[in-house]
């Protein structure tokens, strides 16, 4: 046995007072920065809901026939909707899909930029590594509990612990895709007298793009892996009848409804791969080189 | 200085390394090269360097590889900072500026290209050779207009909406051409910009060079290290070796005169026929008219196939007059005696 070297429950009790405390001085705080997540998610599952279902179907078939030029996919896609329709699981479809985008939508938004600072600061980069390491393999659990003291049970913590999970590969990528950007060219651009903001967005982003793109379809992957432990905490969707199944051991709810998660990834895999392939056929690129 | 000069190098050095002060006092000092760069971990890419290059000159700049010549070109743009000296370009120090009087100085008084030729794979032809200009902040259709003509002038007709990657090694480095050209600017750096081709291609790109050269008169500063293609486009060669430059002068004269061993190694493999120019050679003086003759500025190699017909070729000026002549014995006495000189 290791030996007890010093008393540990003070420093847990610590930890445990100080979340309370927390959660006691600045819930309301915190609760008031995360609003505009809840909006922008409850906004986009509402315009998802009001739309037609057939709309729905044909805005992704036309999104995967416009990726791949042809009709496999977007058959595909019209079969894998439709059975989710006839299902019963429409509804928790919209909902998840509707969490799926706000979290990658949120994740863009914060990766990126993050990612492009990272490539241009080996500083910013040693120091954001480990953040990522920690944030893709901490146990979701570990900070739900803390994020559900914060902002209670619901769609709030859902959608973070989601955001947490889901971010970090497109902040790698990102980085690692402006990284291997060749030097020559941007050599050239230099020579040409661009300033490091031409560079940026004339350069380096542009070539980056199907390393990002690749980013977001993993972003978009693991949004939806976490949806089971998103409704959980009140997130409601497909997680929410697999859980309801294996809570009532009614195997075929669960099984339907993990259906309609890998007919959700598969779709939205296949769409955002098809547009990288093609981004990458434009610039004449095969992989990175 | 001088007016006319468009590129002035005063002894630069560039060293590269963690402390690259402390080695410039100790290589000032007199040790050598080889001793600091083995003590130092520091690499001295560059060794009290003088450049100059005229208004309307070809100068190439020639070395193996790992002779500094690449760094020496990036230094005339400030791509790559020295560690000492000084370079005056269109009669300004360029380490003067700051940033943004540096871009400014790219944008509007030099152009480069590259041996990797550096096209922005994402865009169209087009849009590659009005990069340039773009950054320059000219108008789009301004600069859509003149890159549409320089694509015309190298040859690429047709070819304005490919992307680089659908062209051939030839037909890239001709749209780096084109957008290097396109910026109407007095000096271009060329980098290697024809190593990478094909030797046939390679030959192309020289005569298309050289013909464009005539109507342009630039200031080029070419880097190569294949010393037939600084014979062949060269109006002045300087010749780099581990960092220094070790001869300077009119291609011809590196060829007859090698300042040491290492240039006489390197100028063995040359071709003297094409090196070698008559008028250096010629009989000189008034003599009876030649019944075949040859321009002023041709080379052994133009003269060799008239002696199959002609005892005496002449050498004439552009207008037809005839200031020498010479035979088929002093071609060949030539070509011999610095054959046999190594």
């Amino acid at each position: 046995m290791f030996p007890e070297l010093f008393n540990t429950r003070p420093l847990r009790i610590w930890i445990d007072d100080g979340l309370n405390w927390v959660v006691k001085h600045w819930g309301d705080a915190f609760e008031a920065a995360a609003y505009p997540l809840l909006v922008m998610l409850n906004t986009i599952e509402r315009f998802l809901l009001m739309m037609p279902w057939w709309l729905i179907i044909a805005l992704l078939a036309g999104l995967a026939y416009g990726a791949t030029r042809k009709v496999t996919l977007p058959i595909v896609v019209v079969i894998g909707l439709v059975f989710m329709g006839l299902m019963e699981l429409w509804e928790d479809s919209v909902k998840t899909m509707a969490l799926m985008i706000s979290a990658t939508v949120t994740a863009i938004v914060f990766s990126i930029p993050m990612g492009i600072v990272m490539a241009r600061s080996s500083l910013v980069r040693k120091i954001v590594t480990p953040i990522l390491d920690l944030m893709q393999t901490m146990p979701s659990f570990v900070y739900l509990i803390p994020t559900v003291m914060i902002f209670g049970p619901g769609k709030i913590p859902a959608l973070l612990a989601t955001i947490v999970y889901a971010a970090p590969p497109l902040v790698r990528l990102t980085d690692l895709g402006i990284r291997q950007v060749e030097p020559n060219v941007l050599e050239a651009a230099q020579a040409f007298g661009a300033s490091p903001r031409q560079r940026l967005f004339g350069v380096q982003i542009p070539l980056a793009l199907p390393t990002i793109l690749a980013g977001i379809n993993q972003t978009t992957m693991m949004a939806l892996a976490m949806v089971v432990i998103a409704s959980m905490i009140g997130a409601g969707g497909l997680g929410y009848q697999v859980l309801q199944g294996i809570g009532r051991l009614e195997v075929s709810r669960g099984v339907f409804a993990g259906l309609g998660i890998v007919v959700l990834a598969i779709i939205f895999d296949r769409i955002t791969q098809a547009y990288g392939k093609q981004l990458q056929a434009q610039i004449g690129l095969s992989g990175a080189r | 200085m001088s007016e006319n000069l468009k590129i002035e190098m005063r002894g630069v050095t560039k060293i590269f390394g963690p402390e690259p002060d402390d080695v410039l006092t100790q290589l000032q000092a007199g040790r050598s090269k080889d001793e600091l760069q083995a003590e130092t971990g520091h690499v001295i890419g560059l060794n009290n360097v003088d450049l100059d290059v005229r208004a309307g000159e070809l100068h190439v700049v020639m070395g193996l590889s790992g002779s500094g010549k690449s760094t020496l070109i990036r230094h005339v743009n400030r791509l790559i900072d020295p560690t000492a000296g000084e370079i005056l370009v269109n009669g300004r120090n360029v380490l003067d500026m700051d940033m943004e009087q540096l871009r400014e100085f790219r944008r509007t008084e030099i152009a480069m290209v590259f041996q990797k030729f550096g096209l922005l794979p994402h865009r169209s032809v087009l849009d590659n050779v009005a990069y340039g200009l773009e950054i320059r902040g000219v108008e789009k259709k301004q600069r859509l207009a003149t890159a549409e003509e320089w694509i015309a002038k190298v040859g690429l007709d047709g070819y304005e909406q490919s992307r680089p990657h659908q062209l051939s090694g030839g037909q890239q480095q001709r749209v780096g051409l084109a957008r290097a050209l396109a910026m109407d600017v007095d000096i271009l750096l060329m980098d290697e910009a024809f190593s990478a081709l094909d030797p046939l291609i390679r030959s192309g790109m020289q005569d298309e060079l050289l013909a464009l050269q005539k109507d342009l008169n630039k200031t080029i500063l070419f880097i190569t290290h294949d010393f037939d293609e600084a014979l062949k486009i060269g109006d002045q060669v300087t010749v780099l070796q581990d960092g220094a430059v070790i001869q300077s002068g009119r291609p011809e004269e590196v060829v007859l005169n090698p300042a040491n061993a290492h240039m006489e190694e390197f100028v063995a493999d040359v071709n003297r026929a094409r090196a070698i120019h008559v008028q250096t050679i010629m009989e000189k003086g008034e003599f009876e008219r030649c019944a075949s003759a040859v321009q002023v500025g041709a080379c052994c190699e133009d003269v060799l196939p008239l002696f199959a017909e002609h005892d005496w070729v002449g050498v004439n000026t552009e207008d037809g007059t005839q200031i020498g002549r010479l035979t088929a014995k002093q071609v060949i006495k030539a070509l011999a005696r610095h054959s046999s000189a190594v």
